[in-house]
């Protein structure tokens, strides 16, 4: 890896994500087009404008329950948006909605991580009305707790969402619980112009890929970037890996703990990763994923596997970056799954004002409110199909038609089984595996053992 | 309260000079009186208001984590959710969550390097600095600076240090060829040397924190005493280890004291570097990991912590019983 080009840019880099609040995966790559105040305070100002079409086809969109609460009054909006970008994203939301029904939405954003870490004693407490969380188990484990508000009635009225959506926003008891707004797809991230002056092709299957990677490293390059100090972003690497070779039913059980951690299938999974693991970058527990995406930047690694908000640590060269979804392991699974994990809303159990609430929801959920946000923050894919996304850059093309492709779509390692689980389960255990791929059998005894004492 | 009638001799004590004020007012009755009134008031307060803080704050808390390790809860819903389940957690503990025996050998080792190396090693410099060297005060300033510095800032300046890739440490390991450019040490990644790193970082703090201590310590100490034993015919490590060690024993105990609670309360570097995990793990990083967030495993989480306290409570009682034999001598 090379050093970084300015000292600011290497200090930047090395300040813990508890530190800084702009560097968090889920937010990252919004906050990726930059502090620019001035890009912010412009898109603001165009969204509190009055822009008469968007206000005019927002009071038709918000329908009959926003006719209940008939303008006026102020529902609450706790949002973990705290970066700079999306933070005046939301804001537009806001102003928006205000502007086209007359009920002021009062955000209440907390920093992100924090906003996370305190979700329980949150929404026991008194949550605001509606709040921002992801889809997944992550989103079902507090609708069967009975800590979240039903939301059935504002899915009959929203339009525009795919299945994948509606399915990824039902709770177990088969109500929908969540409102999406936006997403952004798990892939393989690489440099074009790296791979022309070298004539590499896009691996198909998982044998290409092997090879390409030992060409790569005869070239002098590192294959596959790859960092896990932080514990979460070698998740996605299992997830895509269990994906290939077991497919998305298999996965989902897995998570849910159906399945058991010492099956054998799960042992493929490892011992895959364990034959890839020397294409990998070497020592990948010190490193960032900042780190690791540097040397995808710097042309030193061939790959990375990663989530779109990747181009974050690339923004000098978005135009020379491309990426493809992880190629197929076994011809029967097919390559047709992948993880892009899902943020938006959720109602409290006990609004204060569960009519207004359900009325900014379905607001929330409406094309007229993706297109607010397309306009005011550029580096997002929107939920909704509907949404005039003619903005959008290639990349950001390219990603919408590769998960509007995928047949099945998981959200994260982390967002689809037990955060308990996640967290101090997965997380070391991954790290262990990486520390040594040798003990595989010991590590997924291992994992179950710790697995049946939460799923109870 | 059948106390409150018995005339016991120190209330009897007391007494005079509680009558010199009483006296201006109304006369006194010549019985000797507890006391009255706002004074009562005044005692009342003074003894109730630490007593509700060391209860609340200290007490209910850690007798609650000592209940709730024997439990099953996410923290979620009422008292009534919360279900028993023995020593489950505990067992856990100690059979299938693999962290938990590294960070009790992390604890054990910070514990280790900190009592064998860093304090002495502090008291060694207060001992140089105590000469009166030329320019001293200089030599205290970098020495004493790590110790105003927040552990999580200390974390991050030797993250600087530290890096694989950026380090300073690299850098110069390779500048004078002891280190190959291909394959550098990854430091804080390297499961079985960042614990190392950790602790180096840690003693930089640590050992100017026990210096200035054990600084003070000597400016009180008599000079005559050095000097009659110099008169003796001691020698310089003579004279430290039988006259001057010997004579700051109270500050000793103290340095040990702090010793042990920076070690058990080492937390804060490891929770900036990684989180406490991957050769890392610390018992109360471990506590946060599983109590704070989404993770909630609270019953899990307080058994680590019960474990905690039992651990520090073996120094806290050699602590109390050293120096109740001291106040008996």
């Amino acid at each position: 890896m090379s050093r970084p080009r300015t000292e600011a840019e290497y200090l930047a880099r090395l300040i813990p994500p508890s530190v800084a609040g702009t560097v968090s995966r889920r937010t990252l790559f919004r906050g990726a087009m930059g502090a620019g105040a001035a890009l912010g305070g412009a898109t603001l100002l165009s969204a509190c404008g009055s822009d008469s079409s968007t206000s005019s086809a927002t009071s038709a969109a918000s329908g009959s329950a926003a006719a209940s609460a008939a303008g006026g009054g102020e529902v609450s909006l706790g949002s973990n948006q705290s970066d700079d970008v999306p933070k005046k994203g939301y804001q537009a939301l806001g102003d928006a909605y205000k502007a086209s029904t007359g009920t002021t939405v009062k955000i209440n954003t907390v920093q992100h991580e924090a906003f996370q870490e305190n979700i329980n004693s949150y929404l026991q407490g008194k949550p605001d009305d509606v709040f921002t969380w992801f889809a997944g188990y992550r989103m079902r484990f507090f609708a069967s707790k009975g800590l979240a508000g039903d939301l059935s009635d504002v899915w009959a009225q929203l339009q525009g969402y795919t299945d994948g959506f509606k399915s990824a926003s039902t709770g177990d008891d088969g109500k929908q619980y969540f409102v999406p707004v936006s997403y952004y797809p798990w892939a393989v991230f690489y440099r074009p112009s790296v791979w022309k002056e070298k004539g590499y092709q896009v691996p198909k299957t998982l044998d290409e890929l092997k090879t390409l990677g030992a060409t790569m490293q005869k070239d002098g390059l590192i294959p596959i970037a790859f960092a896990d100090k932080d514990g979460w972003p070698a998740m996605g690497t299992f997830d895509v890996l269990n994906l290939r070779i077991n497919g998305y039913q298999f996965h989902i059980d897995l998570m849910a703990h159906k399945v058991a951690w010492d099956d054998p299938k799960v042992k493929k999974v490892f011992s895959t990763w364990a034959e890839l693991l020397p294409l990998h970058q070497a020592d990948p527990l010190g490193r960032t994923w900042q780190e690791a995406a540097q040397a995808l930047q710097t042309k030193k690694a061939g790959m990375y596997l990663l989530g779109l908000f990747v181009t974050q640590q690339m923004t000098a060269n978005l135009d020379d970056v491309d990426f493809f979804t992880f190629p197929e392991i076994d011809p029967a699974i097919g390559a047709d799954a992948l993880d892009a994990p899902i943020d938006g809303f959720m109602m409290a159990k006990k609004p204060k004002d569960e009519a207004r609430a359900k009325a900014l929801l379905t607001w929330l959920g409406s094309k007229e409110a993706a297109d607010v946000l397309v306009k005011s923050d550029p580096t997002l894919l929107v939920a909704n199909s509907g949404a005039n996304v003619s903005g959008y850059t290639a990349l950001q093309k390219k990603s919408a038609e590769l998960v509007g492709s995928a047949k099945n779509i998981a959200q994260f390692l982390d967002r689809d089984t037990r955060p308990d689980f996640a967290s101090t389960v997965m997380l070391p255990g991954i790290q262990a595996f990486l520390k040594n791929p040798k003990d595989i059998d010991g590590l997924c005894k291992s994992l179950e053992q710790q697995a049946k004492t939460l799923f109870v | 309260m059948a106390a409150s009638n018995a005339d016991t001799p120190l209330v009897t004590s007391a007494a005079p000079a509680e009558a010199g004020g009483a006296q201006r007012g109304a006369p006194r009755s010549g019985r000797v009186q507890r006391l009255k009134g706002p004074d009562r008031l005044v005692v009342l307060t003074m003894v109730m208001v630490p007593l509700v803080l060391v209860l609340g704050l200290v007490w209910l808390p850690a007798l609650s984590t000592v209940a709730l390790s024997f439990t099953n809860w996410d923290g979620i819903g009422g008292l009534g959710t919360i279900k028993w389940i023995g020593l489950t957690n505990y067992e856990n503990v100690v059979t299938i969550y693999p962290p938990f025996w590294p960070a009790l050998r992390n604890n054990l080792l910070f514990l280790g390097v900190l009592f064998l190396i860093a304090t002495p090693l502090g008291i060694f410099l207060a001992v140089l600095l105590d000469k009166d060297l030329r320019g001293s005060r200089i030599y205290q300033t970098p020495l004493y600076m790590p110790v105003v510095l927040s552990l999580a800032l200390v974390g991050f300046i030797w993250q600087l240090q530290f890096s694989r890739d950026f380090g300073l440490v690299n850098a110069m390991l390779q500048a004078v060829g002891q280190q190959d450019a291909a394959s550098p040490v990854d430091w804080y990644g390297d499961p079985n040397i960042n614990i190392w790193a950790v602790l180096i970082a840690s003693s930089w703090r640590h050992v100017g924190y026990i210096m200035l201590l054990y600084l003070a310590g000597l400016k009180g100490v008599d000079p005559s005493l050095r000097e009659a034993a110099s008169m003796d015919g001691a020698n310089e490590v003579k004279t430290f280890f039988r006259i001057v060690f010997p004579v700051l024993r109270p500050i000793n105990i103290i340095i040990i004291v702090i010793t042990v609670i920076e070690a058990l309360r080492a937390y804060d570097l490891v929770w900036v570097i990684n989180k406490g995990r991957n050769g890392l793990e610390l018992i109360g990083a471990l506590v946060a990991q599983n109590v704070i967030g989404e993770a909630s495993r609270i019953g899990f989480g307080s058994a680590l912590a019960t474990i905690m306290l039992v651990i520090s409570l073996v120094f806290v009682i050699f602590y109390l019983s050293t120096v109740m034999r001291e106040e008996e001598r």
